[in-house]
C-alpha cells in the first residue's frame, strides 16, 4: 500500500493515535523520569494551558488581551490565601470561577472598546491588580514577607496540571468546532458583518474571554506551589501577559495545536535560558520576540503549510493525481 | 494638610510637563506611526544614563548633553522606523493587525534596550544632578532644576505644537497621521515622514530623560515605570492628539503628587490606573481625542 494515500486516507487516525501516545508519555514520564525533567514537563503544560486559552480568545477575534498575567495571579493567590484550609481541587476550582468572574467585568465593560483601547485596558489592568493587590497584602493584611508555600509533590502538580491541559485543549476542541468557534472567527474577520448577520457579538466576546480566563486561573491555582515564595508582584509578573502570546504566535493560530508547539518550545527554552543563561535571557527573549513577529507571522504551522504547497514532491505527487483523474 | 496643597499642585504641574514632553513622543508616534511604543520609557533611561556617562566619563554639562544625545536618540527612532517598522507593516495584512504585532515588537525591544543598558550600567543608582540650589517662588520653596526643566519643557512642548500646526513639513506629518495614502498622492514623501516623527518621538522622550537626571536619582529600572505614565497620559490625553497628552501629562503630574503627599506613595500606579479605566469607560477617546 501506498504510504501517502495511506496517511491521506487515515488521517484522523493517525491524528488520535499521535496524540494518544504523547498523552501516554506525559501521564507516565513522572515514573521513570528525573525531578528536574517532571518539573520542566509540569511547566510547559501550565504555558501550554495560557497560550491555548489565549489564543482561543485573542487569537480567534483579533481583541489583543494583556490580562493574561491579572488572571493567572489570581489562581495564584487564591492558592496562597486558601492553601491547608480547603482541599485543592476546590482552591483550583475557586481560583478559576475567580478569575472567569473578574474576566465576565472586564469583558461587560471593556469589550465594546475597539482594538488597541481594549489591548491598553488589558494591559494598564495588570499594573493595577498587582500594585493594588501589593498594598492590600503587604499593608493592610500585614503579609509584608509574601507567603511560603509548602513544597509539592512534582508528580502531583504534574497530573493535576495534565488534567488541566486535557479539559482545556477538549473544550476549545469542541468550541471551536461549534457554532461559537465560527462565531469567533467571524468577529475576527469582520466584525461589522458579523452584527449585521444578527449575532450578538459583544454577548459572545464577553462569554469566550469570561471561559479562557477560567482555564487561566485554574493553571495559576495549580501551579502556585511550584513557586514556593508567593507574592503579589511575582504573582502578577506583566512577563506572564506577554509569553503566552509569543508561544501562540510562534506556534501559529491557525491549527489549535499551533500554541502547544510554541508552549513545548518557549517552555523549554524559557526554563534552559533562565538556568544557564539566567542574564541574557531577558535579551534572547527580547530578540525572539522581534524575529518571530517579523518573520513567522503565522508560527510554525503557517509555514509547513505554506511549504507543503510548494513542496517539490508534494507537486509531483499532485501532478500524477491530475493526470490519473485525466486519463479516466 | 490643606497648607501643603499649592506646593503639591506646584511640583506636580512641574513633574507634570516632563510627563507632558514624554508622552508628546508617545502620542506622535502612535499617532502617526500607528506604533504604541512599549519602549518609550527605555529610550528616556538611555538618555538619563548617557547624560551621567557624558558627564562622568568626558566632563560634559548634563546641560549641555542634549546636543550629543538628541541627535542620537532621533537617529535611532529613524533607524527603527524605517528598518523595523517599514518591513512589519509591509508584511501585515491590515493596519489593525500592523497596531497589535508593533505593539509586541516594541514589548521586544524594551527587553532588549534594558538589557543592554544592564549590561552596561548595572541596576544601581546614580545620582547626577544639577543646579539643586532651592529658590523661592510663591510662597514655597522649588529646586532651581525643576524651575528649569519646566520651563523647556514647556518651551519645547509648545514648539512642537507650533511646528505641527503652523509648518509645512508640521502639515505633512499631520496630512500623513490623518491618511498616508492619499498623502503620498499629493507629493509627501511618507517614509521619510513617518521616520522622522518616530524619531520625534524618541527625541522629546530623550530630551525629557536628560532633565529627569538633572532632579532625580537615576537607574536602569526607571523606564518601565515612565513608559506606564506615558501611556496612561496618552490616553487620558487623547491617543494621538499632541496638545492633549501635553495637559493630560500635568494632570497626572498633579495627581501623582496629591495622592503621594495626602495618601500612599505606593498607591500612585493604582490611581493612575483607576482614573484611565474610568475614562476608558466613559470617554474611549480622552480628553482631547476625536472620534
Amino acid at each position: 500500500m501506498d504510504i501517502t494515500s495511506f496517511i491521506s486516507t487515515h488521517r484522523k487516525l493517525l491524528a488520535l493515535g499521535f496524540v494518544l501516545l504523547i498523552l501516554i508519555f506525559l501521564a507516565t514520564f513522572p515514573l521513570y523520569g528525573n525531578e528536574y525533567y517532571i518539573n520542566l514537563l509540569t511547566t510547559i503544560l501550565m504555558y501550554t494551558v495560557l497560550a491555548v486559552s489565549w489564543a482561543m480568545f485573542s487569537g480567534a477575534t483579533g481583541y489583543m488581551s494583556l490580562a493574561t498575567a491579572a488572571f493567572f495571579g489570581i489562581g495564584i493567590m487564591a492558592t496562597a490565601f486558601l492553601e491547608g484550609t480547603l482541599p485543592s481541587p476546590v482552591i483550583i476550582v475557586i481560583g478559576g470561577l475567580l478569575s472567569a468572574a473578574l474576566a465576565f467585568l472586564i469583558g461587560l465593560v471593556t469589550l465594546r472598546l475597539k482594538g488597541i483601547y481594549f489591548t491598553i485596558f488589558t494591559f494598564g489592568f495588570v499594573m493595577f491588580i498587582s500594585q493594588t493587590a501589593y498594598y492590600i497584602d503587604s499593608h493592610i493584611l500585614g503579609n509584608a514577607w509574601g507567603h511560603e508555600l509548602p513544597l509539592p509533590d512534582p508528580g502531583m502538580l504534574h497530573y493535576t496540571m495534565l488534567g488541566l491541559v486535557v479539559v482545556t485543549l477538549l473544550a476549545i476542541y469542541f468550541i471551536r468546532r461549534s457554532r461559537y468557534g465560527l462565531v469567533l472567527l467571524s468577529i475576527g474577520g469582520n466584525e461589522e458583518a458579523a452584527e449585521h448577520m444578527g449575532i450578538n457579538t459583544t454577548k459572545m466576546k464577553v462569554i469566550l474571554f469570561t471561559i479562557s480566563s477560567a482555564f487561566m486561573g485554574a493553571a495559576g491555582a495549580i501551579y502556585a506551589p511550584a513557586l514556593v515564595h508567593v507574592e503579589a508582584r511575582i504573582a502578577f509578573n506583566v512577563f506572564n501577559s506577554f509569553v503566552p502570546i509569543l508561544m501562540a504566535i510562534f506556534g501559529g493560530m491557525g491549527q489549535f495545536y499551533g500554541p502547544v508547539i510554541g508552549a513545548a518550545v518557549f517552555g523549554y527554552l524559557d526554563r534552559t535560558l533562565r538556568v544557564e543563561l539566567a542574564e541574557y535571557f531577558m535579551l534572547v527573549f527580547g530578540i525572539m520576540l522581534v524575529v518571530v513577529i517579523m518573520f513567522l507571522p503565522n508560527g510554525i504551522t503557517g509555514l509547513i503549510q505554506s511549504l507543503q504547497k510548494t513542496r517539490p514532491i508534494a507537486k509531483l505527487l499532485h501532478r500524477g493525481k491530475e493526470e490519473q483523474h485525466a486519463n479516466t | 494638610m490643606i497648607e501643603a496643597l499649592p506646593r503639591l499642585i506646584m511640583t506636580g504641574i512641574m513633574d507634570g510637563s516632563i510627563y507632558g514632553l514624554l508622552a508628546m513622543g508617545l502620542t506622535l508616534q502612535y499617532g502617526v506611526c500607528q506604533v504604541l511604543n512599549i519602549a518609550h520609557g527605555e529610550f528616556l533611561m538611555l538618555a538619563a544614563m548617557l547624560t551621567w556617562t557624558l558627564s562622568a566619563t568626558f566632563g560634559i554639562s548634563p546641560l549641555l548633553a542634549v546636543a550629543i544625545i538628541g541627535p542620537l536618540l532621533f537617529a535611532i527612532g529613524f533607524l527603527l522606523q524605517t528598518t523595523l517598522f517599514r518591513f512589519l507593516k509591509a508584511r501585515m495584512p491590515s493596519p489593525p493587525v500592523f497596531e497589535g504585532n508593533a505593539l509586541l515588537v516594541a514589548f521586544g525591544l524594551f527587553y532588549i534596550i534594558s538589557f543592554v543598558a544592564r549590561i552596561n550600567w548595572g541596576a544601581r543608582d546614580y545620582v547626577n544632578t544639577i543646579l539643586t540650589d532651592r529658590v523661592s517662588f510663591l510662597g514655597t520653596s522649588f529646586g532651581l532644576n525643576q524651575i528649569i526643566a519646566c520651563v523647556i519643557a514647556v518651551a519645547i512642548g509648545v514648539a512642537v505644537y507650533l511646528f505641527l500646526s503652523r509648518t509645512r513639513p508640521g502639515r505633512a506629518i499631520r496630512a500623513t497621521a490623518e491618511d498616508p495614502a492619499t498623502a503620498g498622492l499629493m507629493g509627501v514623501n511618507t517614509n521619510m515622514i513617518l521616520a522622522f516623527s518616530f524619531g520625534l518621538g524618541a527625541l522629546l522622550a530623550g530630551i525629557a530623560g536628560i532633565m529627569i537626571s538633572w532632579r532625580n536619582p537615576i537607574s536602569t529600572y526607571i523606564g518601565f515605570n515612565n513608559t506606564v505614565i506615558a501611556l496612561v497620559v496618552v490616553t487620558l490625553g487623547g491617543l494621538g492628539s499632541v496638545p492633549g497628552s501635553f495637559i493630560a501629562g500635568i494632570l497626572i503630574g498633579i495627581i501623582s503628587r496629591l495622592v503621594s503627599g495626602f495618601w500612599e506613595p505606593l498607591l500612585i500606579v493604582p490611581v493612575y490606573y483607576a482614573v484611565l479605566m474610568v475614562l476608558l469607560l466613559v470617554k474611549p477617546a480622552g480628553l482631547l481625542g476625536k472620534r
